[in-house]
C-alpha cells in the first residue's frame, strides 16, 4: 500500500520535475504525522508563497518507528533533505556519523537561547546541528465541567491530589485518571518525567545524576516512582491493557476526569473534544505547600540538514526561515502545545496552552533527565525507565527494586555514576 | 571404450534463475549477517572481534538474560502452536474430509480466510475486541454471565503471551486443516474400503488407517510451525510495540532482534549485536530443523500406493 503510494508520488514528483525544471523540492522528514494537515495548510504554503521555486514535501512516519526508519534511510542515502531532530543524543550521534551537517553559522541560529540550542549541541557546545523548533511542557490537563460538578478545585500539594483523586473515586461518575500501562512509554513520559522534577529539583537533580553525586536509588529518584506506584487506584478498569488513543480517547469521551499530559495533547484534544466540554491544566503538586515547583519544559524538536543533500542552499534558506520569529509565530499558533524556543515572544491565542506557558513564570524549567548523555550506553535508560514506571505502576516491581534496576544498569556503562 | 557423456547444460540453464534469485536475495545476505556478527564499531572504526559478540550475548548478564527470556517465550509460543494449532488442524480437517458433513466447503473457506489477513489486521482486531474498554469481549462474557472471568489479558504478565500465541493459532489453524484435509484426501479408497471389510471403523479407523497415512504431513506441519514461530515477529510488535511488553513477558527473538538491530526511541541501533542475535536465532533454527531431519523425518514409513 504505502509502496503504491510512494511509487506514485516517486512518478509524479518527476513528472513535476520534467514540467517545472526550475523547481526544487525539499523533503522533510519527520515523525510528527499528526501534523500533515498543518504543515499542508499553513507552513508550506507561507513558505512557498516567499520562496517561489522551492517546493516543500512533508513526509512524516510514524512516531515509535521514526528513529529506526530514519537511521536506515540515512544509511541508504535515501533520506529527505531535512531531517527533523530527536533531542539530544539521538540526533548528535547522527550528526557525529556525519549524516547532519554543521548549522553553527546559520544567522538564524542568534535567535535561539543556549538552553535552547543545548539539545543539538556536541558536548562543548560548539558545533549546533539543528534550528530549534518547540518544547513541550507537562502537566495535568483536567476536565473543568467534571471538577465544577463534584465542586473540585486543581490540587497545589501531592496531599490535596490524592484527596482530590478520592473523592472523584467515590463519586464514581467519572474514571480519576486516564492513564494506560500497556505502551509503556505513558507511564515513563507522562508519569515518572512529569511529577519527577519536583522531587529531584529540575535542573539541580539531573546535573547532579549527570556528574555522579546522586543516584537513582536516592530518596529524590525513588520519591517518584513510589507516588506512581499510589496511582493504580485511581486508573480506569482493564488499565494493564489500555493504550495511549484509548487513554486519550476515555479523556476527550468526557469518561475520565484528569489526564496526566504532555502539552502536545493541546492541539488534538481541542478539535476531538469539539466543546463538549471545557479543558483546564495545572502542574504537578509539588510535595508539600510552600515548596519550589519544578515543570518538565523539554526540548523536543529540532530541524537539521541532510549533509547528503543535493539542494543545500534552498535547504538552508528553508531552515533560516524556520529560525525566524515570522516562522515562531506560526507554528506556535498552528500547533498549539508546542511552544516556541524562539528568543522573540510568541503571542499565543490559546487559553490552555497560554495556561501551560505561565507556568514558566513561577516553576524552574528543566528536561527529562534520561535524555542527555544517559541513555547513551546499553542498557538504555530512557528505555529501562519505560518498562520500570510500567512495572512500578502495576505492581510488578516495588519502586525500590525498580530504583536499584535501573541505578544497576546506569552503572554498568555511565563512569560518573560507577564510584 | 566407454565415451564421456556430453556435459548437459541444459541443467544449469534450468537451475540458473532459481539459485541466481535465491544467492542473491537469501545467501549472500546471510553471509553478511554471520560476517557483520564477527564485527564491532570502536573508536577506530569496524575491527573484527571474532566471537566476543557471542561472549557479550551468553556472558553480560544483562543481554544474556533477555536472550534467555526471548528463547523461553519463544519456546512456549512454540508449544502452544504444538498442542493446540496442529491437534485442531488434524481435529478439523478429519471433520471436514467425512463425507456426511454438510457445508464442508464454506467451513473450509471460512477456517481458511483468517490465514490470508496481514499480521496488523489480525493484531489490531484481536487487540480492539480484548480491550478492556471498547471491546466486544467483556460484554459478550457478561451476557453469558460471565463476565467475572474477563481480565485485560494482553496487559497482564501471566496471560499475555499466552493470549497472543492463541491469537496466531486462530489465524493460522487453516494451514496444517488445509495441507492434513489434501493428505486425507489422497488415500485410496481401496484402503478405507478394505479397512472397513475388516471390521476397522470410526475412530478405530482414524487412529490405525488413516493417522499413519498423514504423519509425513503432521512432520512437515510441525516443522514449518517451528520454523515460523521462531522467526516470529509481526503479532507481537503489531500488539505489543517493539518492548515487548508488559515488562518483556512477550518479547520473542524476533522483537528482541528488532530493538537491537534497529534501535527503539533513545536506543541507538546496533547492528553488530543485532547480527550477532540473528545469528543466534539461524543457529537454533537450522539445529531443530537438523534434529528434526536426522531423528524424526528418516523415520518416518512412506507407504506406496
Amino acid at each position: 500500500m504505502t509502496k503504491t503510494i510512494r511509487l506514485a508520488l516517486l512518478a509524479s514528483t518527476m513528472l513535476g520535475t520534467a514540467a517545472w525544471a526550475e523547481d526544487v523540492t525539499l523533503t522533510v522528514e519527520s515523525w510528527r504525522n499528526d501534523d500533515l494537515a498543518i504543515w499542508k495548510d499553513k507552513i508550506i504554503p507561507a513558505f512557498e508563497a516567499a520562496n517561489p521555486g522551492i517546493k516543500i514535501n512533508f513526509a512524516p512516519s510514524a512516531p515509535p518507528e521514526y528513529n529506526a526508519v530514519l537511521n536506515s534511510k540515512l544509511d541508504a542515502g535515501s533520506a529527505g533533505d531535512l531531517i527533523t531532530c530527536r533531542p539530544f543524543d539521538a540526533s548528535l550521534e547522527l550528526f557525529k556519523k556525519g549524516k547532519l551537517a554543521d548549522l553553527t553559522d546559520l544567522a538564524a541560529m542568534a535567535n535561539f537561547s543556549d538552553v535552547a540550542k543545548s539539545a543539538w549541541q556536541t558536548d562543548d557546545g560548539k558545533q549546533t546541528f539543528c534550528v530549534p523548533m518547540a518544547s513541550v511542557i507537562h502537566g495535568f490537563i483536567y476536565n473543568k465541567n467534571a471538577f465544577a460538578e463534584l465542586g473540585l478545585e486543581p490540587p497545589k500539594t501531592e496531599a490535596e491530589f490524592f484527596a482530590l483523586l478520592d473523592k472523584i473515586k467515590e463519586d464514581g461518575t467519572y474514571i480519576p485518571m486516564a492513564m494506560g500501562t500497556t505502551d509503556q512509554w505513558e507511564a515513563a513520559t507522562m508519569g515518572y518525567q512529569n511529577i519527577g522534577p519536583n522531587y529531584w529539583k529540575g535542573e539541580e537533580g539531573r546535573k547532579a545524576l549527570l556528574a555522579g553525586t546522586q543516584k537513582l536509588t536516592d530518596e529524590a529518584w525513588v520519591a517518584p516512582f513510589r507516588q506512581l506506584a499510589k496511582w493504580k487506584d485511581y486508573l480506569g478498569d482493564g488499565f494493564e491493557a489500555q493504550t495511549y488513543p484509548d487513554s486519550q480517547n476515555l479523556f476527550t469521551l468526557g469518561r475520565a476526569a484528569i489526564y496526566p499530559a504532555g502539552s502536545w495533547e493541546i492541539g488534538v484534544f481541542g478539535p476531538q473534544i469539539g466543546g463538549a466540554f471545557e479543558m483546564g491544566a495545572f502542574p504537578p503538586p509539588v510535595p508539600a505547600e510552600g515548596d519550589k515547583c519544578y515543570i518538565s519544559d523539554h526540548t523536543d524538536i529540532g530541524l537539521g540538514l541532510n549533509a547528503a543533500t543535493k539542494h543545500p542552499e534552498e535547504a538552508r534558506k528553508f531552515l533560516e526561515w524556520v529560525g525566524s520569529p515570522e516562522f515562531a509565530e506560526l507554528y506556535a499558533n498552528a500547533l498549539p502545545g508546542f511552544f516556541s524556543l524562539n528568543s522573540t515572544p510568541v503571542e499565543m491565542q490559546d487559553p490552555l496552552a497560554k495556561e501551560f506557558v505561565s507556568w514558566r513564570q513561577n516553576c524552574e524549567p528543566t528536561i527529562r533527565s534520561t535524555y542527555q548523555i544517559l541513555s547513551r550506553g546499553t542498557p538504555n535508560l530512557e528505555n529501562e525507565t519505560w518498562t520500570a514506571s510500567a512495572n512500578v505502576i502495576t505492581g510488578a516491581e516495588t519502586p525500590e527494586a525498580a530504583a536499584e534496576r535501573l541505578q544497576k544498569g546506569l552503572a554498568s556503562w555511565y563512569e560518573p555514576q560507577q564510584k | 571404450m566407454a565415451q564421456r557423456k556430453a556435459f548437459r547444460w541444459h541443467i544449469m540453464v534450468f537451475l540458473a534463475p532459481a539459485v541466481l534469485v535465491y544467492t542473491a536475495i537469501m545467501i549472500v545476505p546471510l553471509f553478511g549477517t554471520l560476517n557483520l556478527s564477527l564485527f564491532n564499531t570502536t573508536e577506530e572504526g569496524r575491527v573484527f572481534v571474532g566471537l566476543k559478540n557471542f561472549a557479550t550475548l551468553f556472558g553480560d548478564p544483562r543481554w544474556s538474560e533477555r536472550f534467555w527470556n526471548a528463547l523461553g517465550n519463544n519456546a512456549w509460543f512454540f508449544l502452544v502452536h504444538m498442542l493446540v494449532q496442529n491437534p485442531v488442524g488434524v481435529a478439523l480437517a478429519a471433520l471436514l474430509s467425512s463425507p456426511r458433513l454438510r457445508g464442508a466447503a464454506f467451513y473450509r473457506t471460512a477456517i481458511f480466510i483468517p490465514t490470508i489477513l496481514s499480521f496488523v489486521i489480525v493484531g489490531f482486531v484481536w487487540k480492539l475486541i480484548l480491550s478492556p474498554i471498547w471491546g466486544i469481549a467483556p460484554g459478550m462474557l457478561d451476557a453469558v454471565g460471565l463476565k467475572g472471568l474477563f481480565a485485560p489479558w494482553l496487559g497482564r504478565e501471566g496471560s499475555a503471551l499466552t493470549t497472543l500465541a492463541l491469537i496466531s493459532v486462530w489465524q493460522f489453524v487453516g494451514i496444517p486443516m488445509m495441507l492434513i484435509y489434501a493428505a486425507l484426501l489422497s488415500i485410496p479408497d481401496e484402503v478405507i474400503e478394505a479397512a472397513e471389510m475388516d471390521g476397522v471403523t470410526g475412530w478405530s479407523q482414524f487412529w490405525k488407517i488413516k493417522l499413519p497415512l498423514i504423519l509425513p504431513s503432521i512432520g512437515i506441519i510441525s516443522i514449518l510451525t517451528f520454523v515460523g514461530n521462531f522467526n516470529a515477529f509481526d503479532l507481537i510488535y503489531v500488539t505489543q510495540g517493539a518492548l515487548a511488553g508488559p515488562n518483556f513477558s512477550t518479547d520473542i527473538l524476533g522483537t528482541f532482534l528488532y530493538r537491537t538491530f534497529f534501535g527503539f526511541q533513545l536506543q541507538i541501533g546496533d547492528p553488530h549485536m543485532g547480527a550477532t542475535i540473528a545469528t543466534a536465532m539461524f543457529g537454533i533454527i537450522l539445529l531443530g530443523v537438523s534434529l528434526y531431519l536426522f531423528t524424526v523425518h528418516r523415520r518416518l514409513r512412506r507407504y506406496q500406493f
